[in-house]
């Protein structure tokens, strides 16, 4: 089946460096792909793989390092030259024109033209056509991209990119949107590809796919290139030790603790994305006072609807969220904060602060109405940059001043504005989502230290986060999230990396049995 | 280069810095750039634009009455202006100021005809209303956006287009209807706002008046309140948005609805809320007019643009309340004093219009204003270092 050619290397990255100020992102990478094979990019969230894809695609430049297609050394300062190249890259988040028709879209940017410019569309959707029989891309030309369904819309995608020629595709996590069914036509896709003497980097941390459709795997973790495997000859496990890696960078320090009594009880959740369609499956979860309870997962499987159902910003299908006994489920954020739980937002620019605000007129975002920030609707400035101040000396904010805006701050001292505002509302119940984010060691330190605190304050503390090692460190109950249900729930104490890696790419229990 | 303390700043460092971190520095520079322009066009019209400009300028402040109507005319807009600089902090665009101000112009010559009531009652009467409806006509719009994401600016020109015809249709009610002509009967004198208005007409106040030049001529314009409102109004809407916990909630859906939800600020209601305070502006902004000059209202053919004036205004005065004060003084010198080149030298008073245009032109190019500032900032650095 495999139509590898080992005589031709399309693509040669040789020590690629990339440093963002302080942070690498890249550390002396290597990389080799030949022609006709499928190679996966392995690495958690930040681990530096599409830093790498983005420099071959020409949105990065490499701080050092070179670049070979074919054997010809190349200088790629744009998308542009990238696809001249041959190299076509599909994004993560399409980026389709919704009105336009799929025809229309493939074309889009090099139209094929009749007398006086005017767009020959007819000849449009012959090639849209011709092109799409050959992979086995199957599209109607004619539908409107809004009218289809995501998968649809990734083959329109990677169709728009052979249309200009691509030789060399990127698929940046393609099937983070899919369904199981997408994902196996899309393997198949894959597949026929390669067969036409396409060549294949996929962007990925599911294990289970890289099993299925890749050749090759290059591991990455804190942008090191940590291996390279042939695919069929390493197990899932092998794969996901060397994703996570043997290290961990920080014990986090807390005593033993028994827990308390049940302070949030999910039950049978059922929530809906976006698009209308079920990421949150009959979910059940219980959280005592006194425990840090850490979901692991990959994204995208129900983690940021769980986490806004649980918040009041995204309506229950069915189900039914209880804190403290008291029945919350599809109240308002504002009811919900009233009853004690308190949350840090997953996007903390988006959800946690108004970044045109001061810090002091975000400390008090969820109190601002309240004595002795305000009285009788007049806001009391004074309170208001004493209790700021109070805050920021506690919890370390820098600078020490309550009168820059939010958006003037670091993000790890953004994070820190969030977190010394919901925890000093002194809720029974915090929630977490991906505490640490884009943070650096020493935030991160802090953050956890704030988590553990609370749990010794015997608040019950609901973690959700997409980085492993942070749950294994942090929590003292891991569940594991996995196409919006809990698919296993273990003490900390008794959890591996590798049973863990394997539940969260759904390879479960049942592989090993 | 040695590090230089702030009092080693001479006076124009601490201008230009203070220059480039507001908006302050893009309204004056695209201020200046549109006289600029204004000139180049009069210049290649044939005419002397420092002569222009002169006419201008002493045909806005040579006599007491030529103030009187540059204030008078710079009443309405600056209230709309506060209109549209109130929604647009809460992060909506009001584009229906215009339709607003007729709805309050319509409501408060209804009040102040057929209401008959003392002065202290029926003022602020005829002004309250005038403001409750026109709140409501720009309230429907929040409603729209809140419940349906209707967008407002697509809501609220067609909003203005039915208040037009709601005014031209009113103002041909038998009873209300002036005989003969296209306009309502005049407001009772109780609800009139003109300064002095009864005595002035005496025979006391006409006698006194001829002895003092300054207030004769002052009060010879029909000079009102509106003015004295309008910077109340303005007050108002600083504080409003700047010491109250409704301000703080309506800004922070404007400046991330995401975050305010999370924060438990209800969204839809705060869309609402700052669309009807929004439209209260307005109306008060028409209400004060009929009060003030107009005493009643006519048929209309077209929008008289003072909602649409009020966007330039607000533009130019960068959304805040004391910018707007002065900028809508400005617009309104300009409109007066303008229109008064083409008796004098025959130059066409239409130059105005593009001096505006061009103003907002560059304060919509902010790009364009930083490049100009960055640039002046760099010679003066090169030049202090040197």
């Amino acid at each position: 089946m495999r139509n590898i050619d080992f005589d031709c290397k399309v693509i040669e990255m040789k020590d690629i460096v990339k440093k963002f100020g302080d942070f690498t992102a890249n550390d002396d990478i290597n990389l080799t792909v030949h022609k006709g094979e499928v190679h996966a990019l392995l690495g958690e969230n930040g681990a530096g793989k599409s830093t790498l894809m983005n420099i071959l695609y020409g949105l990065y430049q490499p701080t050092s390092g070179e670049i070979l297609i074919k054997g010809e050394k190349v200088d790629i300062t744009d998308p542009n030259i990238a696809i001249k190249k041959g190299i076509g890259m599909v994004h993560q988040h399409f980026m389709l024109v919704e009105p336009f028709t799929v025809a229309e879209n493939i074309v889009l940017g090099m139209e094929p033209t009749a007398t006086l410019g005017k767009i020959n569309i007819k000849k449009a959707i012959q090639d849209v056509e011709e092109i799409s029989n050959r992979y086995g891309l199957y599209v109607n030309p004619k539908d409107k991209i809004y009218d289809i369904t995501v998968g649809m819309q990734q083959r329109v995608e990677i169709l728009k990119a052979l249309y200009r020629g691509a030789e060399i595709l990127i698929l940046d996590e393609p099937t983070a949107v899919l369904t199981p069914q997408e994902i196996k036509e899309l393997i198949t896709i894959m597949r026929n590809l390669t067969q036409e003497g396409k060549t294949i980097i996929i962007i990925t941390h599911k294990l289970k796919e890289i099993k299925e459709a890749a050749d090759y795997c290059t591991i990455i973790r804190r942008g090191k290139r940590i291996d390279t495997v042939e695919v069929s000859n390493t197990s899932e496990t092998e794969l996901a030790d060397k994703m996570v890696g043997r290290e961990v960078s920080f014990k986090v320090d807390k005593e033993d603790k028994e827990r308390g009594r049940l302070a949030l009880r999910i039950d049978n959740l059922v929530v809906k994305d976006n698009r209308n369609v079920e990421a949150v499956k009959g979910l059940s979860l219980e959280v005592f006072t006194g425990e840090i309870l850490g979901v692991a997962g990959v994204d995208g499987n129900g983690q940021t609807e769980l986490i806004e159902a649980l918040t009041g910003l995204r309506r229950v299908e069915r189900g039914k969220v209880e804190v403290n006994g008291i029945d919350v489920t599809n109240n308002t954020p504002r009811q919900i904060i009233d009853n004690k739980m308190a949350s840090i937002p997953e996007d903390r620019q988006k959800r946690g602060l108004v970044l045109e605000y001061t810090v002091a007129e975000n400390m008090i975002l969820e109190n601002y109405a309240r004595e002795p920030f305000a009285r009788k609707g007049i806001l009391n400035k004074t309170a208001i940059n004493k209790f700021a101040r109070e805050l920021i000396k506690k919890f370390d904010v820098r600078p020490e001043d309550e009168t820059i805006k939010a958006k003037a701050l670091s993000g790890g001292n953004q994070q820190k504005v969030i977190i010394a505002r919901e925890v000093t509302n002194d809720p029974d119940v915090l929630i977490a989502a991906q505490p640490t984010r884009g943070l650096d060691v020493g935030a991160i330190e802090f953050v956890h230290k704030s988590l553990v605190e609370q749990r010794d304050k015997n608040k019950a503390v609901l973690l959700v986060s997409l980085e492993l090692d942070e749950v294994m460190n942090v929590s003292d109950r891991i569940a594991v999230i996995y196409e919006g249900q809990i698919v296993g729930i273990v003490d900390a104490k008794d959890a591996d990396e590798n049973t863990l890696g394997l539940m969260m790419a759904g390879g479960g229990n049942k592989d090993e049995k | 280069m040695k590090n230089k303390t702030f009092a080693d700043k001479t006076f124009a460092d601490k201008t230009i810095a203070y220059l480039t971190k507001g908006t302050l520095g893009f309204s004056i520079i695209s201020i200046f750039l549109g006289f600029i322009i204004g000139a180049i066009i009069l210049a290649i019209a044939g005419f002397n634009p420092i002569q222009a400009y002169g006419v201008m300028i002493s045909g806005v402040i040579s006599r007491p009455s030529y103030i009187a109507w540059t204030i008078i005319g710079s009443t309405p807009i600056i209230i709309t202006a506060l209109s549209i600089a109130f929604a647009f902090k809460t992060g909506l665009f009001n584009i229906g100021a215009e339709g607003q101000f007729i709805i309050g112009g319509i409501t408060a010559a209804i009040v102040g005809y057929f209401v008959e009531l003392p002065s202290f009652l029926h003022i602020p009467l005829v002004l309250l209303a005038a403001m409750t409806a026109a709140g409501l006509w720009g309230g429907i719009a929040g409603f729209l956006k809140a419940k349906f994401g209707v967008h407002e600016v697509i809501s609220t020109i067609m909003l203005n287009w039915i208040a037009l015809y709601l005014n031209n249709y009113i103002v041909l009610i038998e009873g209300f209807r002036r005989a003969t002509s296209q306009r309502t009967h005049e407001i009772q004198r109780t609800a009139n706002i003109v300064i002095l208005e009864q005595w002035k007409r005496s025979p006391e106040g006409r006698e006194w008046l001829r002895g003092h030049d300054f207030f004769g001529d002052a009060l010879r314009t029909p000079l009102n309140w509106g003015f004295v409102i309008a910077i109340i109004l303005a007050i108002i809407v600083w504080y409003t948005l700047n010491k109250t916990t409704l301000g703080y909630e309506l800004k922070a859906v404007g400046y991330n609805r995401h975050a305010a939800e999370y924060g438990g600020i209800n969204v839809s209601r705060s869309m609402f809320t700052s669309m009807v305070i929004s439209g209260a502006l307005a109306g008060a902004a028409g209400g004060l007019h009929v009060m003030g000059i107009s005493k009643s209202i006519a048929s209309l053919a077209a929008m008289e643009g003072f909602g649409f004036n009020g966007i330039a205004v607000a533009l130019i005065g960068g959304n805040s309340s004391l910018g707007i004060i002065f900028s809508g003084l400005l617009f309104s010198a300009l409109q007066y004093g303008g229109s008064k080149i083409q008796p004098a030298l025959g130059a066409p008073s239409e130059v105005i219009h593009i001096m505006i245009g061009a103003i907002v032109f560059f304060i919509a190019m902010p790009k364009l204003i930083k490049y100009i500032l960055h640039n002046i900032k760099k010679k003066r650095g090169a030049k202090n270092a040197g």
